[in-house]
């Protein structure tokens, strides 16, 4: 089995060290998933074979029944291969206990789902805070550096609101910043954008290209093609086996850019 | 540091939903409640039998006539039966464990003093009786019987506290003759006594003693002057009764002696009432006993129906914490997501638990707490409002003082934070054992 390596040879990417090649957030190797169900098997993923180096920019595609969201999960060590290998950073999390992985999850992964997922009786401050929580980290240095994710996703000023006093995109920011605030080798974001408008999709999307450009790896799942040419490569799914791993050019990405800024102009200029 | 987040979560996560969680504090509320205040009632009533029993004293040996079986009686106009002066003299020549003895013959009896009267209990006695009763004359109230009044059998008398209320509301009852209309004669009064509280019933009738219209004459006195033989009318006929003594109080030397005397007694009194049934031995001692039995019953039982509205309130524990975990499926979906393992969710739901439990312990007690001045207002009230019904309770009941059992808190509280730990281990296992996946799709 051939592993796909989109970026060719190094150098072509801006943030690869040019002595060497770069470290993976994560690399998957043969990955199977089956499910049981009742008499007959279902083969989610039939083998599937990638790498994700540090700082890459990643779409992962596909109609549904392709595997995408079994992929999300094991990506998100929230479930176990049932064969291949998963590799975040060295640690292979196939053979890992449920509280290996829910240390893993801790530690490793940022989160960012479609409907946001913030806890409701807690307070911003808070929800950015419950990955550390379940590391036992609560010190005063933890609490700046959350503070200071919060300023980063310009919700400085709304530290102590709860998720129902805040809209749709600012919750959005709220699950970024908790998403960052592990320091995880990639952030994982599931369809982050399909509960939001263009103009707050436009906003989100800005802030992970400024991410991005900051060094954080990160992994999207969607099935909207605009959204996927914002990243800097796609990989495509079809029945549970990779189907296509290509490069999306600077630009293609601008191109993007611009038609959903354009977009976002013109519906402003109509209200 | 992660308890005390843990704590501070639950107690949002509850304050989340005010009005579902004290409702569910309620059943273990009452639950503590009724342990605090079912144990305080049954210890007040039994503190109030003990004392009443006490008051008979621990060496005592009662021996009292009893009216025997009608049966027994009939075919005569004249119903002759109840303890013989002879059957005193027996038991001390035969009982050498008995130290001192009072006989007693109580007549009930009209007394007056010039235009007022009232109904009340002729009591012969001995001087001694004032001791063992633990009598005492009221300041300037005078003095008890003596040896010499005994010995001349004179017409003397001392009056209790209610009679000397009802025949002397304004005068000084010292030196005062009392009738007794049946009789003539005039009895001087030498002595009133100290206000003293019913005692303990005994001779098979529930009702306790009642000495506040006693007047106490001489033992020779009343035989002379009176005799055994009592006419009563009742209902137009005349009844006569026949009887030398009502009672006899004995006094043994030791404690342990009380039991071996009274079986003694009981033989020795067989010879002659066995066949009429007409005598009966009570030992306070054994009344004491019963009466402590009596007491771990009521405790039991108190127990018991707290137990049963513990549980009652543990199942509305689970209840609602099942309901809140299928509620916040998506929250337990999010937190495994976000590293928390599977002891971590347990421990958010257990906690939560424990605080509705704690809090609804906490509120019982102080419900509890404020129970008693509650029952004496209602005993208060009771006792205004419907006079006679209230009377005719027993003593034990009227006159009870609710007595909050100290351990019974502690006790509350950890058998209401166990039913929560125990009506909230489920649910908790059931949020922990989720899959995350599928807790994260759930909407």
């Amino acid at each position: 089995m051939s592993v796909t390596d989109a970026y060719g040879s190094p150098g072509s990417d801006p943030n690869t060290e040019p002595s060497g090649p770069r470290r993976l957030a994560c690399s998957i190797r043969n990955l199977t998933k089956d499910y049981v169900l009742k008499s007959e098997t279902v083969h989610a993923l039939r083998g599937v074979s990638f790498d994700v180096p540090e700082g890459d920019y990643a779409a992962i595609m596909g109609p549904s029944g392709s595997g995408k969201s079994t992929l999300l999960n094991l990506l998100g060590c929230l479930d176990q291969p049932s064969g291949g290998s998963l590799f975040l950073g060295e640690d292979d999390i196939s053979t890992m206990t449920d509280d290996e992985l829910a240390e893993i999850r801790s530690q490793r992964i940022g989160f960012v789902f479609q409907s946001y997922n913030l806890i409701q009786q807690l307070t911003v401050v808070e929800n950015i805070q419950v990955p550390l929580y379940y590391q036992g980290r609560l010190g005063p240095r933890e609490r700046k550096r959350v503070i200071d994710l919060a300023e980063r996703v310009g919700l400085g000023d709304r530290l102590d609101h709860r998720p129902q006093q805040l809209s749709g995109g600012q919750q959005q920011r709220v699950a970024i910043a908790r998403s960052l605030v592990n320091d995880p080798l990639f952030v994982l974001a599931d369809e982050s954008t399909g509960n939001l408008d263009s103009v707050t999709t436009a906003e989100i999307l800005e802030l992970f290209d400024e991410l991005n450009e900051e060094g954080r790896t990160i992994i999207l799942v969607t099935h909207e093609d605009d959204v996927a040419e914002r990243a800097k490569r796609i990989v495509r799914l079809k029945d549970g086996m990779l189907h296509t791993d290509e490069v999306v050019s600077d630009e293609q990405r601008n191109a993007a850019k611009t038609q959903q800024l354009q977009a976002v102009q013109e519906l402003l200029a109509r209200q | 540091m992660i308890w005390l987040r843990t704590w501070k979560l639950g107690i949002k996560s509850l304050a989340l939903h005010p009005l579902r969680t004290i409702l569910t504090m309620l059943g273990i509320m009452i639950g503590v409640w009724a342990v605090i205040v079912l144990t305080a009632i049954s210890q007040g009533a039994s503190n109030q039998v003990q004392k009443q029993i006490e008051s008979l004293g621990s060496t005592t040996i009662i021996v009292r006539s009893q009216k025997p079986p009608e049966e027994k009686l009939a075919g005569s106009r004249v119903s002759e039966y109840g303890l013989l002066r002879s059957d005193l003299d027996r038991i001390l020549s035969n009982v050498p464990t008995i130290e001192s003895a009072i006989p007693i013959r109580e007549i009930r009896r009209q007394f007056t003093y010039r235009d007022r009267s009232v109904d009340g209990r002729l009591v012969g006695c001995t001087p001694a009786y004032a001791e063992v009763n633990q009598l005492q004359t009221r300041t300037g109230g005078g003095r008890f019987l003596s040896d010499a009044d005994e010995l001349k059998a004179d017409t003397v008398c001392v009056i209790s506290a209610g009679v000397a209320e009802k025949l002397f509301p304004y005068e000084e009852p010292i030196g005062k003759r009392i009738t007794i209309p049946e009789h003539t004669d005039k009895y001087k009064v030498v002595g009133v006594l100290e206000h003293r509280n019913p005692s303990a019933a005994i001779g098979g009738s529930l009702d306790s003693q009642d000495f506040s219209k006693d007047i106490y004459i001489p033992m020779r006195t009343l035989r002379k002057r009176i005799g055994d033989m009592i006419v009563t009318r009742r209902s137009g006929q005349f009844q006569t009764e026949i009887m030398e003594l009502n009672q006899i109080t004995l006094q043994a030397k030791e404690q342990d002696d009380v039991k071996p005397a009274a079986a003694l007694i009981e033989t020795l009194l067989a010879a002659n009432h066995a066949e009429m049934s007409d005598t009966a031995v009570v030992v306070p001692l054994e009344l004491l006993e019963q009466a402590k039995n009596m007491k771990l019953m009521f405790l039991g039982i108190g127990i018991l129906i707290a137990c049963i509205s513990l549980v009652v309130g543990g199942i509305g524990i689970m209840n609602i914490m099942l309901a809140s975990v299928t509620e916040r499926t998506r929250e337990i979906g999010v937190r495994r997501a976000l590293g928390a393992k599977q002891k971590d969710i347990t421990r958010q739901f257990l906690v939560e638990t424990i605080v509705l439990s704690f809090a609804g312990a906490i509120m019982g007690i102080v419900f509890g707490l404020m129970s008693l001045p509650i029952y004496r207002f209602l005993n208060w009230f009771a006792k205004n409002t419907m006079e006679e019904k209230f009377a005719a309770l027993p003593a034990a009941i009227r006159e009870a003082e609710p007595a909050i059992v100290l351990w019974t808190i502690p006790l509350a509280v950890m058998i209401a934070v166990g039913v929560g730990l125990l009506s909230g281990l489920y649910p908790a296992i059931r949020a922990a054992k989720m899959n995350p996946i599928e807790a994260l799709r759930h909407e």
